[in-house]
């Protein structure tokens, strides 16, 4: 039964990961907009590199 | 548990004030101060990947705009451009072929709203990792597990669920507790009752290494409850975002002239004296004087009157009409709380308070059931403890009773039925405000009309094609294009809709609230009204006509009809047969209101109704025990349908019609009305069985309990199978 010392815990981080996650994907708004994503997978507009974050002090 | 404390901001914006509401431009000079450089713009045509790179690298590629996000669930675009506006990125829009519509970002509260949904999904994640690693260790338990494994299991689950039951059941203790200082027992004080003492004794029996502990009852009964919850707030906020897009939609602006240039600025910062343009086709923002300029104007949302009324000069406008041909300089008069707007508004308010509140079937259920559970455990409690004299037991069977008949299924119960009916009638276009609507609707018996703009179109229809010569249609559809006025709009679509090309004209020229003069091989040509084209007018007030004159040949007279809503006689017809009695109030003239009666078969109506009388015979209906369902569109149906058992406006209306209604109908067609009567009554009978399911496992369950054979896995068993057959039962529904 020692197996529970290491599977207990074990059980309990993964499913903290799981939760983690999931908060985390809650705080960024990922659920906004969940039409929009499934879309977004569909476009080949920043396939070669990432989209660069908006840069505050130059105009586009 | 419709009942939600949680989300009584949301319903006290749409509800409890609507007299707030019904005053748009009064409500929003609080906020008169500018919101930050965000402009949202409406793309109600925007569905696939395309639609969404297209959108935003045009919109990027423009000076000045810093980011361009495109939203498709909510088919809007977030730009973030300082210093710029709407108008400037529409017409970019419209290039690339998709319309584009402003919306006021002051309108679209739903940043609090998002908040709150995202907050109940948080506890509701963190309820079901804790109920799945405490159903693991209880499985445990159930199949066996002895001694120092199962107190180590117990201390194990405790651990997990005790932050959890604090963090996650605070929505029902929040709620429970507003519910006990307001002297009330709601579904939330038992709910709480039994989370609190589950967990109590649970935590007590772990300490002396009991045999039954209840922490994976009580964290599921949260989880399923949190779910219930979430369900509620999700059809409210489908809801809320399209109630609240059609408001955005009416972006408060005015043209003001200041020593001679125009200026746009916020309708909240008129002033009475300030001289405002109101342009052909724009909405009067003030009430106010015309000191320059000639128009006709259209009051049809203010008084359901269908004709349009010229003004010049001196003619007092009210907020709220249309402008329909030229452009007029009003001197504005009262502005905001002072306008015409707002007195109704405070009729609303009144209806609104003389209508009561509806206490929903959860919440009647709710009143029955509260007092009931907590009886039942307490007597169980009395009863153990005069029967053995001990504590311990006497509490955990008090406990166990309080789990098993927790109203874990009669929080789903309507929840899911509600949004599932509720999902049902958007796709048929019709939007369902208030959580207790659907309830009220599956009542009604009595169904009041407006005329004008609700069995009509509020548009006019050529009805007279046969009078108008073949070789004059061509130049009528020209002379007819010159115009912005709904006869000669009326007069094209027609022409247009039998195949005819227009002519080739020259000169020609809008004289505001006259007609449309114009040259043609010579010929002068004037279409307008009869006294100017110099005809003679006809002598039937039946409908509004309009007036074609050619040089060389005899006036034309055309006669126009206010052309009915589709769906209108289908769905008055189903009513009829509903056995339903159906009834129109209008503030048109007689002749108008007897026709459209005629037409669509309605035996009751009364013309010439003003808005006190729309309301007093709503409220000598609902006296004499008639459950009224009011459908309309104007300024003078509000009351109305404030004080109506349950309303319904187009999406049409005006933004006050719209507030103070339960539904609003997205679509042309108003044959969904009736469906959504017939769909209300098989929700209400949903409903009711799913009270019936989750009573019947009390029935079974309870006496197991009492008696004290009750284990948490019979808890465990009975919740999730309750909870199960009740949202199987509403999905039914679809």
């Amino acid at each position: 039964m020692e197996i529970l010392f290491i599977l207990i815990p074990v059980s309990i981080l993964l499913g903290a990961g799981g939760l983690g996650a999931f908060l985390w994907s809650l705080k960024t708004r990922q659920y906004d907009d969940p039409k929009g994503d499934a879309e977004r997978v569909l476009s080949s507009e920043w396939d070669d590199h990432p989209k660069p974050l908006p840069d505050q002090n130059s105009d586009p | 548990m419709t009942d939600i404390g949680a989300d009584d901001g949301y319903r006290a914006r749409l509800s409890v004030c609507p007299a707030c509401d019904a005053a748009p431009l009064a409500g929003r000079i609080a906020d008169a101060t500018m919101r930050p450089a965000d402009l949202v713009l409406s793309l109600p045509t925007a569905h696939c990947a395309t639609c969404i790179t297209d959108v935003e690298r045009a919109l990027m590629a423009l000076p000045g705009v810093r980011s361009a996000r495109v939203n498709l669930t909510l088919r809007r675009v977030l730009i973030d451009a300082p210093g710029h506006h709407a108008e400037e990125f529409i017409p970019v829009l419209e290039g690339i072929g998709y319309e584009a519509h402003e919306l006021d970002p002051s309108a679209l509260s739903s940043s609090a709203a998002d908040r709150q949904g995202r907050d109940i999904l948080m506890r509701i994640g963190v309820a079901g990792f804790a109920m799945m690693n405490i159903m693991i260790l209880s499985v445990a338990v159930w199949s066996g597990a002895e001694g120092p494994t199962r107190d180590m299991f117990h201390w194990i689950s405790a651990v997990i669920a005790l932050p959890t039951v604090i963090f996650a059941g605070q929505p029902f203790f929040a709620s429970a507790w507003t519910s006990i200082r307001a002297g009330r027992l709601g579904m939330d004080v038992p709910i709480s009752l039994a989370l609190i003492l589950a967990t109590a004794i649970s935590l007590f029996e772990t300490v002396n290494s009991g045999h039954h502990a209840y922490f994976d009852a009580a964290v599921m009964l949260c989880f399923f409850l949190l779910v219930g919850r979430y369900l509620d707030y999700r059809s409210r906020a489908v809801a809320r975002s399209a109630a609240e897009e059609l408001t955005a939609l009416e972006v408060p602006r005015a043209v003001l002239l200041q020593d001679g240039a125009e200026v746009v600025v916020g309708v909240a910062d008129l002033k009475p004296g300030d001289v405002i343009r109101i342009r052909p086709g724009a909405r009067v923002a003030a009430d106010g004087e015309v000191i320059a300029g000639m128009s006709e104007i259209d009051r049809s949302l203010l008084t359901g009157e269908s004709l349009p009324v010229q003004a010049g000069p001196g003619a007092a406008l009210s907020a709220g009409e249309v402008n329909l041909t030229g452009p007029l300089d009003l001197r504005v008069t009262a502005a905001g709380r002072d306008s015409s707007l707002s007195r109704l508004a405070n009729l609303v308010a009144n209806a609104e308070a003389s209508r009561g509140r509806y206490a929903s079937l959860a919440e009647r259920a709710a009143r029955a059931y509260s007092p009931a559970v907590h009886l039942l455990a307490f007597t169980s409690l009395l009863g153990w403890l005069y029967a053995t004299g001990d504590w311990r037991l006497a509490l955990n069977v008090a406990a166990a009773v309080l789990i098993i008949t927790c109203p874990c299924a009669l929080g789903l119960a309507v929840p899911a039925v509600v949004t599932a009916a509720s999902g049902k009638l958007f796709k048929r276009g019709l939007l369902i405000k208030d959580g207790t609507a659907l309830e009220r609707l599956a009542e009604v018996d009595t169904v009041v009309f407006d005329k004008t703009g609700t069995l009509t179109m509020g548009k006019p229809e050529l009805v007279s094609m046969g009078d108008l010569p073949p070789a004059l249609r061509p130049v009528a559809l020209a002379v007819a294009d010159g115009s912005g006025h709904p006869l000669s709009r009326a007069l094209a679509a027609a022409l247009k809709a039998e195949g005819v090309g227009p002519a080739a004209l020259t000169q020609v020229q809008e004289v505001p609230g006259y007609g449309v003069e114009a040259d043609w091989q010579g010929r002068r040509v004037r279409l307008g009204r009869a006294d100017w084209v110099g005809a003679q007018a006809p002598e039937t007030g039946d409908g509004p006509v309009s007036v074609l004159s050619v040089e060389g040949y005899a006036p034309v007279v055309l006669h126009f009809a206010d052309a009915l809503r589709p769906g209108a006689g289908e769905c008055v017809a189903a009513l009829h047969a509903q056995g339903r009695r159906v009834l129109m109030l209008s503030g048109d003239t007689h002749a108008a209101v007897a026709r459209a009666a005629a037409e669509l078969g309605i035996t009751e109506f009364h013309a010439g109704v003003t808005p006190q009388d729309k309301e007093a015979q709503i409220a000598a209906l609902a006296d004499v025990g008639a459950k009224v369902l009011m459908v309309g569109d104007g300024l003078n149906d509000t009351a109305a349908l404030a004080r109506a058992h349950v309303s319904i406006s187009p999406a049409t209306a005006l933004d006050a019609a719209r507030v103070a209604s339960d539904i609003v109908l997205m679509g042309q067609d108003l044959a969904p009305v009736a469906q959504a009567l017939t769909l209300a009554g098989t929700a209400r009978r949903r409903i009711k069985q799913n009270f019936a399911i989750s009573i019947a496992y009390n029935i079974v369950a309870v006496p197991f309990a009492i008696a004290g054979f009750a284990t948490p896995l019979m808890a465990a068993l009975a919740m999730s199978l309750s909870s199960i057959s009740v949202t199987l039962n509403a999905l039914r529904l679809r």
